[in-house]
């Protein structure tokens, strides 16, 4: 435990993963926004003398600063579990060639799906690419550990992986300053076909020392000390790493424990000598059986997920109570509330969108981002969401696959910085392929779920300094769709005219809708008259609740109420405009037929 | 005076539960404990139900606070103090803003917001502190230091001196809200004599 002096901060620990990043003596870094991940980058490009970006995709961002490794300096890239997939094309051949400065990708895991599609464990790339992984505990481990993970991969030649989850990129903690890091690489142009060109000839050659290279790493991992024992009660001995070691730490505080710094390859003699000092075995680790398949495999008895879940996050209580069923106390029984999911945010331009396509009776191909929450009632519009863009791609082999006439009933939304990820090649694929659906890149100016980073389609870089922007519109034409409209999705009426005519087209369109995000900094700081209900000219028709904006709410009301106000014998209620959350849209002025919604009067 | 702790934040995304949540954990480090807290970002933040976990003492290893060891609650939104209570403990002390905030299927009118929501909490023989933080607030001089407020009744079930609260106020906040959040913490330790 580190002591709390003037050196001590506090901090999430992606905050300490940038300091970390900083203090090893990164030089370029490259990512793309992903919840876990996302705040690395943002913290890190605040840190001078470290050139950092966010990329279109994973994929990029690590072939940038393997760029950048092969120009010998320190390079970091940045990733949501599920954006080392996208990645691991370069990833799996920067296995072979190794690197010159040292190259970190790190991955941001995230059981229990907080704001993922999955869950997959990503401990499985390091096995399957050949790589060392590094896995923290917390914060201050984070900043630590990272600063080693650099000095192995110069050491060891080859990209390390990193490894975080949500409890460590979003738990804060103390975390203390260290010294500034040294590479020992030289910087500059350094011509070595055999090592960087892999084709066939070099990369058999290359396949040899990956595996002694591996060879060499396993030796290491022996003595390394993220690797250690705590000495304990041996009845019952745990391997452990990860977030994973503080659960037991807190369920056993009496145990022996294996901590594992580096989750891969795993330090086999040490193990084998662990799992002989006590009488039973138990390895604890979230999601897949990783280390409990690779301490089997070498012969040694152990138990895991026999007993502790496969599924989800852990914590000290499941930890508990899993191991020791006894353990179990009594609890206060949940009570049944009204759930409370995620929702668009009031003037959330995606909602016109949605409350359109709701009504138009689509198979709406979806897409990663805010837009997802689309397939929440009331407005109900989304029916396949998978991955970064999927959601024109898929609508596509579904045309294909319905045949003639299928055209005007399936329709792909994705949003801007969704689109110029993955979506692009998809449309050059439609287009190309002869596709006749249409296409809405939902343009909110920002790539607003992870928190309003930029991206190439918003004309400014990470630092908030401008850049060049992508028109979208062009894109479109240039890649050959010949229908590309532009609506403003805040004029429900006119957006549903456009979206009819493109998708009864029988050629491929685009309805590109643009209207910036309201959690921008530019749409916070506007000032905007909110809108109210005129209670007398609400008739109850609900056709604004139908938004399912948070400022709107419906009130029920008896019959006799009904009659005591004086309003039409068969409303059930009104509509009711909360002002403070309004953030003056003008949806709901639009859908409403009764001239029952106006500006507030100041 | 205890040692050690966990205080559970529940709210609705964007009522400012980190801030509160930051505003307690400098205090309790500046008095030499050690911490850890966990928070939610992304998808769940959209107006949904978000929570921040803070543990402090000695050593803290787990960030995560386990069902019923919650020492304090500390709800901004009537219903969401409610959804966390297999957190609480007999002794836990919950501290909860008046304020309603109606879910998606609740404004829509397909389902009710439960009646006197709070006395599933109360029935328990649970501590209940109901503050109206808006109101606190507004008379502070600004309805967003509803958060602070809440921070200023949470003090009188924690372990440390006002003051160490102010010095974070005062060092912590941008100075332009400086005044108005120390009054709202005054207001809300006021509400307990």
């Amino acid at each position: 435990m580190k002591k709390k002096g003037n050196q001590s901060l506090w901090m999430s620990g992606n905050e300490a993963i940038a300091l970390g990043a900083s203090e090893a003596g990164v030089k370029v870094a490259s990512g793309y926004p992903g919840t876990p991940s996302t705040e690395i980058m943002e913290n890190l490009s605040k840190y001078e003398d470290v050139y950092t970006e966010w990329a279109p995709n994973e994929k990029v961002g690590l072939e940038v600063a393997l760029g950048a490794s092969f120009a010998g300096v320190r390079a970091l890239a940045t990733m949501k579990h599920v954006g080392v997939n996208v990645a691991a094309d370069p990833l799996f051949t920067a296995s072979y060639t190794g690197v010159r400065g040292g190259l970190v990708v790190l991955t941001a895991d995230d059981p229990e799906m907080h704001s993922s599609q999955n869950e997959q464990d990503n401990r499985n790339y390091a096995f399957a690419a050949k790589l060392p992984m590094i896995e923290p505990s917390d914060p201050s481990e984070a900043k630590e550990l990272l600063k080693e993970a650099f000095n192995l991969s110069e050491q060891l030649d080859c990209p390390v992986m990193f490894r975080i989850t949500t409890r460590i990129a979003h738990v804060k903690g103390v975390v203390g300053r260290g010294e500034q890091g040294v590479s020992a690489v030289e910087k500059g142009i350094e011509k070595i076909p055999a090592k960087f060109v892999m084709l066939p000839g070099n990369a058999k050659l290359r396949r040899v020392e990956v595996e002694k290279r591996m060879a060499k790493t396993r030796e290491l991992a022996e003595t390394l000390t993220c690797n250690r024992v705590e000495d304990g009660d041996t009845k019952r001995g745990f391997i452990t790493a990860g977030v994973s070691y503080l659960y037991t730490k807190e369920a056993f505080p009496d145990a022996k424990v294996l901590k594992l710094g580096m989750c891969w390859p795993l330090p086999e003699k040490k193990i084998r000598e662990f799992a002989d000092s006590v009488d039973e075995l138990i390895i604890v680790e979230e999601l897949d059986p990783f280390l409990e398949t690779h301490i089997k495999a070498m012969g040694i008895e152990c138990t895991g997920k026999a007993m502790v879940p496969s599924q989800g996050e852990l914590n000290t209580a499941i930890v508990r109570k899993s191991i020791d069923p006894q353990s179990a106390s009594g609890l206060f029984p949940p009570v049944e509330l009204p759930m409370r999911p995620p929702n668009m945010c009031a003037g959330c331009p995606h909602r016109g969108i949605f409350y359109n396509l709701s009504k138009m009776k689509l198979f709406v191909s979806g897409d990663i981002g805010c837009y997802t929450l689309g397939v929440l009632p009331p407005l109900s519009a989304m029916d396949s969401c998978v991955c970064m863009g999927a959601s024109v791609s898929v609508a596509h082999g579904m045309a294909k696959a319905l045949g003639e006439g299928s055209h005007d009933k399936i329709v792909s939304v994705i949003g801007d910085s969704t689109f110029v990820h993955t979506g692009i090649n998809s449309l050059i694929n439609s287009v190309y392929n002869g596709s006749a659906s249409t296409l809405i890149i939902l343009d909110n100016r920002t790539t607003a779920m992870t928190g309003q980073q930029h991206n190439p389609a918003t004309g400014y870089n990470i630092k908030g300094e401008a850049a060049t922007e992508i028109d979208l519109e062009a894109l479109c034409r240039a890649v050959g769709v010949k229908h590309v409209y532009v609506v403003n999705p805040h004029e429900v009426s006119e957006s549903k005219k456009v979206l009819k005519e493109a998708v009864e087209l029988d050629e491929m369109s685009v309805v590109i809708s643009k209207a910036p995000c309201v959690l921008t900094p530019a749409m916070k700081k506007q000032k905007h008259i909110p809108f109210v209900t005129k209670d007398e000219n609400c008739n109850g028709c609900k056709a604004c609740v139908g938004l399912g904006c948070p400022a709107i709410s419906w009130i029920g009301m008896t019959p006799e109420e009904i009659e005591a106000k004086g309003y039409r014998k068969k409303q059930k209620g009104i509509a009711h405009i909360n002002a403070v959350q309004c953030n003056g849209c003008g949806q709901c002025v639009e859908v409403c037929k009764f001239d029952a919604i106006v500006e507030e009067e100041k | 005076m205890e040692t050690k702790g966990n205080i559970l934040f529940a709210g609705v995304g964007g009522q400012g539960i980190l801030l509160a949540s930051e505003v307690i954990a400098y205090s309790l480090l500046a008095d030499g404990f050690d911490a850890k807290k966990s928070e939610v970002h992304g998808m769940a933040q959209r107006g949904g139900s978000v929570t921040a976990q803070l543990r402090y003492g000695k050593q803290v290893y787990s960030p995560l606070i386990e069902p019923g060891t919650a020492d304090i609650l500390i709800s901004f939104e009537q219903m969401e103090a409610v959804r966390y209570l297999p957190y609480l403990h007999d002794e836990s002390k919950v501290i909860v803003n008046s304020q309603q905030i109606f879910p998606p299927s609740v404004a829509s009118g397909q389902l009710e917001y439960p009646e006197n929501v709070l006395s599933r909490i109360k029935d328990k023989g649970v501590k209940l502190i109901e503050v109206d933080a808006f109101g606190l607030a507004r008379e502070a001089g600004e309805v967003k230091a509803a958060n602070v407020v809440m921070v200023g009744v949470a003090s009188h079930y924690l372990p440390l001196d006002p003051s160490r609260y102010v010095e974070v106020i005062e060092t912590r906040i941008p100075e332009r809200f400086r005044e108005v959040n120390l009054k709202a913490f005054q207001a809300g330790r006021e509400t307990i004599g």
